[in-house]
């Protein structure tokens, strides 16, 4: 039988915050355990949440950059379950009213087209602690750091149909929140989780068959193997004619293998209510266009727009602007340089091997803007071939100082100088008086690779130096004349 | 409003309430009382009424996101029944 896997995706985003949504406590990661949790976070009798006015900003700006309608008077639920790390026996969430509702994200696919999801909500919520397993021999330990961080989860229709869709969602959404800036997008350290709802049914069916959920997926690595694996479990248990239970799963890396979270079944009837120690969230029309205007311009619009204004391809411009500092290095390469489509070229070619090499991110990378700027220039200009480019690129890396700088301390100067050229080709032509009857003998097939021969003397003697095109125009030119 | 005691059952069970299997029928029946007094309610006509979520007519006020240090951490660890480390020690939980 041949399936169709149909997915939705459920997004944890922690929203980038000082302070936690209800309390004063600190959210920074990687605090010793539960030096981040005051009484309000740890559920103390008498506590009172108040409301953190950054985490609505946050939300209302993610609604927007994705063009959602904004919850004009949204409401916060208890989410009633018990668990150790959740200190209070209850999440506040919000389950009837959301602060953003649907919504449509347009994914940039690896083809360069869009592939448009709904966005069902998105809604705010505290996250709970963090239990330890592995520490103690007989007890869980539990941290509370965590409980309280504020949280946007996103929800998504069952819109996708690949693994390869769903990773271009979660790279396009981290983009999008990076951009906003209202989330670090850190998903190694679970600023950006995901649950992936799956389902298969005979290709050709409108019918969704029964799902299971796997729980905190939280690399796009994992994402993909997630959905394979889960996808073959699936498909053998119907080719043999059984049927799926709906149950939560989790992915267990060094398996790769999904399986079931039984803990997680007994108590799936959460009993949401709202929350009545806090009043609704009511936002108006002038607070919404306030948050419109600090919009920075986004992933969409700069792709658009960089195809139009520096004539890039989609191809490039999908590499160039998902990491806004890549977006903005590239674009202060671009406008200094004046030569865009090579500076792409430079940024996405060997900049991106050097930094990859070297495991450092664009933010710590050893070349300014302005010299890598400089190196382009130099190239656009015939100063540097792309072989003598490379060179100097190497001494970029290494700090030995600017472009022109390293030109002249390297005597690296391209020899465009078509006399001094001529007087290279006249001398190899001269010392190789059996190589040039060879050539005037041969063919037109077997002189284009004779020629090679003259061309690798003349850049040995010229130390790479003389323009190749040049070059090349000259000595075909002189060969023709002995002839 | 007529509940069964595999409806008590389950209930105490997500509330993590003890309930005798002598008590069930009995907090059966006082169970459904409660609940058929509730239901009086539905016969109201709510038509074109605002679901109200909180009894006092007002909106949300806003904290400005600052860090508050919590000076009180020690004694708040302390009401704790276990803890080492700097964590709260639970009753071993496997998933």
């Amino acid at each position: 039988m041949s399936w169709e896997i149909v997915m939705g995706l459920e997004v944890h985003l922690q929203l980038a915050t000082q302070s936690k949504i209800f309390s004063g406590s600190a959210t920074q990661f990687g605090a010793a355990p539960n030096q981040q949790a005051d009484a309000v976070d740890l559920g103390m009798p008498g506590m009172l949440p108040v409301l953190n006015e950054e985490a609505v900003r946050y939300a209302v700006k993610f609604g927007l950059g994705i063009g959602a309608k904004i919850g004009k008077r949204s409401v916060f639920d208890r989410k009633n379950y018990f668990y150790p790390d959740l200190p209070k026996g209850y999440q506040v969430s919000q389950f009837f009213s959301p602060i953003v509702c649907e919504g449509v994200f347009d994914v940039p696919l690896e083809d360069g087209s869009l592939y448009p999801i709904r966005i069902t909500r998105a809604h705010l919520e505290e996250d709970a602690g963090k239990s330890v397993h592995d520490i103690f021999s007989h007890e869980t330990g539990i941290d509370l750091n965590r409980a309280g961080t504020p949280l946007l989860e996103i929800v998504t229709e069952p819109d996708f149909r690949s693994a390869e869709q769903a990773v271009a969602y979660l790279k396009a959404l981290h983009s999008l929140v990076t951009y906003l800036g209202i989330s670090d997008g850190n998903m190694a350290e679970g600023s950006m989780r995901c649950d992936i709802n799956i389902s298969l049914r005979e290709k050709g069916s409108d019918e969704l068959g029964t799902r299971t959920e796997i729980k905190n997926v939280n690399s796009f690595r994992f994402v993909e193997r997630a959905i394979h694996c889960e996808y073959e479990r699936q498909a053998d248990i119907l080719d043999a004619g059984g049927r799926i239970t709906q149950e939560t799963r989790l992915y267990d890396a060094e398996q790769n293998t999904t399986r079931s979270m039984r803990s997680k079944e007994v108590a799936n009837d959460y009993r949401y209510f709202p929350e009545p120690d806090l009043l609704p969230i009511v936002i108006d029309d002038s607070y919404i266009e306030s948050v419109r205007q600090s919009l920075p311009e986004l992933p969409a619009a700069k792709r658009a727009r960089f195809i139009a204004e520096y004539d890039l391809t989609e191809y490039d411009t999908n590499l160039l602007v998902p990491n806004h500092a890549v977006a903005d290095y590239f674009e202060a390469v671009a406008k200094s340089s004046g030569a865009p489509k090579l500076a792409a070229n430079w940024i996405l070619g060997d900049l991106s091997a050097a930094l990859n090499r070297s495991e450092l991110s664009i933010d710590a990378n050893p070349i300014s803007a302005e010299r890598l700027a400089g190196l382009v220039s130099r190239i656009s200009d015939g100063t540097l071939s792309s072989k003598l480019a490379k060179q100097v690129f190497e001494a970029l890396w290494n700090e030995e100082g600017d472009t022109d700088e390293i030109i002249a301390a390297r005597g690296l100067k391209q020899v465009s100088d078509s006399g001094a050229l001529e007087a290279m080709v006249d001398e190899v032509i001269a010392n190789n008086p059996d190589q040039v009857a060879q050539y005037i003998a041969a063919d037109d097939a077997k002189r284009k690779k004779l020629s090679g021969f003259f061309v690798g003397q003349i850049m040995k003697a010229s130390k790479g130096q003389a323009n190749p095109q040049m070059l090349n125009e000259l000595l075909l030119k002189k060969l023709e004349d002995q002839s | 409003m007529s509940v069964t005691p595999s409806d008590i059952e389950k209930v105490a069970l997500l509330a993590r309430l003890a309930i005798a299997e002598t008590d069930l029928p009995d907090v059966t029946e006082r169970f459904s009382r409660v609940l058929s007094l509730v239901n009086e309610l539905n016969t109201i006509d709510t038509h074109g009424v605002i679901p109200m979520s909180n009894p006092h007519d007002m909106e949300q006020r806003l904290r400005e996101d600052s860090v508050a240090h919590p000076s009180d951490r020690e004694a708040l660890m302390a009401t704790a029944p276990a803890q080492q480390d700097g964590y709260f020690l639970v009753p071993k939980v496997i998933d």
